[in-house]
């Protein structure tokens, strides 16, 4: 666990009010963790605790194996935390906007060059941040992070708000710090995005862990009509009990070519979420 | 630390030349007084009298707005913080933030002796009472920047302070209350030390206020960090 980030029974409370409640969670090294909650579930805040920026009122939150409250600046070198609401200064260009950084941390203009071009900014390099699109100043955010070659990686909902292209480019890029083993911390009410990114999600509702596991063992779990639906040719749609028998019919309708798509019917994320909760994740 | 600081400076010069509030500042001053000293020609108005009236002007606004205006600015936008989470101390930034500052108005206030002819020991004067009255002015905008949330709040107390600074100089000229309250100032003394710059002599009184004055200021700031850090 050294390497990860360990939540012990944390809770915070603002105003009298908690907004995060217990919350365990254990990340190992080279992990992509989702946490997906509504607007205000807490995400933000957890966040907050496990990168220094707040200190939680009960618990204890590790981060590379020490606790996130005493994290000092060598510590930040190896963390990288890309939220929405850090700012990128306008008025310099995207390169400059790196520069900065790269002359606080000591890295060439080479690899600041090599950093754009992964994250697809290098033509607009000069280009001032003030001039940029949401999804490109979240290519830069992360490019500001992914400089410095960090162990952990923080994501604030990295893709909210983008479109889809933005979205499969910024996915591109957290594949390949998962193949570099970097640690990765996401937060997100996207639940395609967990789905298809993360190793283990936890679901977050009004400060509570209600669910965590893997996504796709989440689903099964949570697949009670256990029913595989046939698309035929000829138009129709079939149900099928997912029993013993399943397989014989099956055969039959394979036998004599019907079969266009067929799937099983277990829920996504969404549905695991409201079911547990009665609410959206986007609510 | 050499070269976090380091960083700061080179963010700020990049950025000033994109910043024309900021850019403003650093040279309206100047280049009025240029104006001025060369356009107007009254017998009756004392010797360089442009230059003595607006140096204590620039000495009052340029480093007290900059300087809260970049502090106010970073904090409202979240990059102080992220600067803060890149191994960047609040010292660091600060030193690097009013370095900066200092050495641009101390290039505006070379302007402002080009156009007082001062040369030899009252060159050296008139540079050193700018730079002290610069410095002054540096603390009082690092402590309304530190303690203020956003730019609205930072201009909010700003502008007021920046007035009573800069203004009551000029207007002590017209009225021996306000000249009483002038002298009780950094910039009322500055006002006098330049006013003599050719013939200076310094009384304890001018070295007491503007000590007084850079104390406050230090205290000021000491209280805002305290309150509010840099975060």
């Amino acid at each position: 666990m050294k390497n990860g980030i360990e939540i012990m029974n944390v809770e915070q409370t603002f105003n009298g009010k908690k907004v995060l409640n217990g919350i365990n969670v254990k990340i190992e090294k080279g992990e992509i963790f989702g946490l997906l909650g509504p607007s205000g579930a807490g995400k933000t805040t957890l966040i907050k605790i496990l990168t220094g920026q707040l200190k939680q009122t009960e618990g204890k939150a590790e981060i590379l194996g020490k606790d996130a409250r005493k994290l000092t600046g060598e510590d930040y070198k190896k963390i990288g935390i890309m939220m929405d609401n850090f700012g990128l200064y306008e008025r310099l260009s995207c390169f400059d906007n790196l520069k900065l950084f790269a002359k606080i941390y000591e890295i060439t203009d080479d690899e600041i060059s090599g950093i754009l071009k992964e994250v697809g900014l290098l033509e607009a390099k000069k280009a001032l941040a003030m001039n940029l699109s949401k999804g490109m100043r979240n290519r830069l955010q992360l490019a500001r992070v992914l400089m410095l070659k960090p162990n952990i990686l923080f994501l604030d909902e990295p893709t909210s708000g983008l479109d889809p292209a933005t979205v499969d480019a910024i996915h591109g890029l957290i594949e390949n710090e998962r193949q570099k083993g970097t640690t990765i911390f996401l937060t997100t009410h996207n639940m395609a995005e967990a789905e298809k990114l993360c190793d283990n999600v936890a679901l977050l509702n009004e400060g509570k862990i209600v669910e965590y596991g893997n996504p796709k063992e989440l689903c099964r779990k949570y697949n009670h009509q256990k029913k595989i639906k046939l698309h035929l040719y000829d138009g129709q749609n079939i149900e099928l009990e997912h029993d013993k028998s399943v397989a014989k019919i099956l055969n039959r309708y394979f036998e004599q070519g019907l079969v266009e798509t067929i799937h099983s019917t277990e829920p996504d994320l969404e549905l695991v979420f409201m079911e547990l909760t009665g609410r959206k994740l986007d609510k | 630390m050499i070269r976090n600081i380091k960083a700061i400076l080179w963010k700020q010069i990049k950025d000033t030349f994109k910043n024309k509030t900021i850019l403003i500042q650093f040279i309206m001053f100047p280049v009025l007084t240029l104006l001025m000293e060369n356009a107007v020609n009254i017998e009756e108005l004392p010797e360089h009298f442009f230059v003595k009236l607006f140096a204590v002007m620039y000495v009052g606004m340029a480093p007290l707005t900059a300087m809260s205006a970049v502090i106010s600015e970073e904090k409202e936008k979240n990059t102080l913080r992220v600067l803060l989470m890149s191994n960047v101390k609040s010292m660091e930034y600060l030193l690097g933030v009013g370095i900066y500052i200092w050495a641009v108005c101390m290039i505006g206030a070379g302007v402002f002796s080009i156009c007082g002819k001062y040369k030899g020991s009252t060159l050296c004067a008139f540079m050193l009472i700018m730079a002290v009255g610069i410095l002054v002015s540096i603390l009082i905008g690092a402590a309304i920047g530190t303690w203020s949330k956003n730019q609205m709040m930072a201009t909010s107390v700003t502008v007021p302070v920046m007035m009573v600074v800069s203004f009551l100089p000029m207007l002590s000229m017209f009225n021996t209350s306000i000249e009483k309250l002038e002298k009780l100032t950094y910039s009322g003394q500055i006002h006098t030390l330049i006013g003599n710059v050719e013939n200076l002599e310094i009384s304890v009184e001018n070295v007491l206020v503007i000590c007084i004055n850079m104390a406050i200021a230090v205290l000021g700031f000491w209280f805002s960090y305290r309150r509010s850090g840099l975060e």
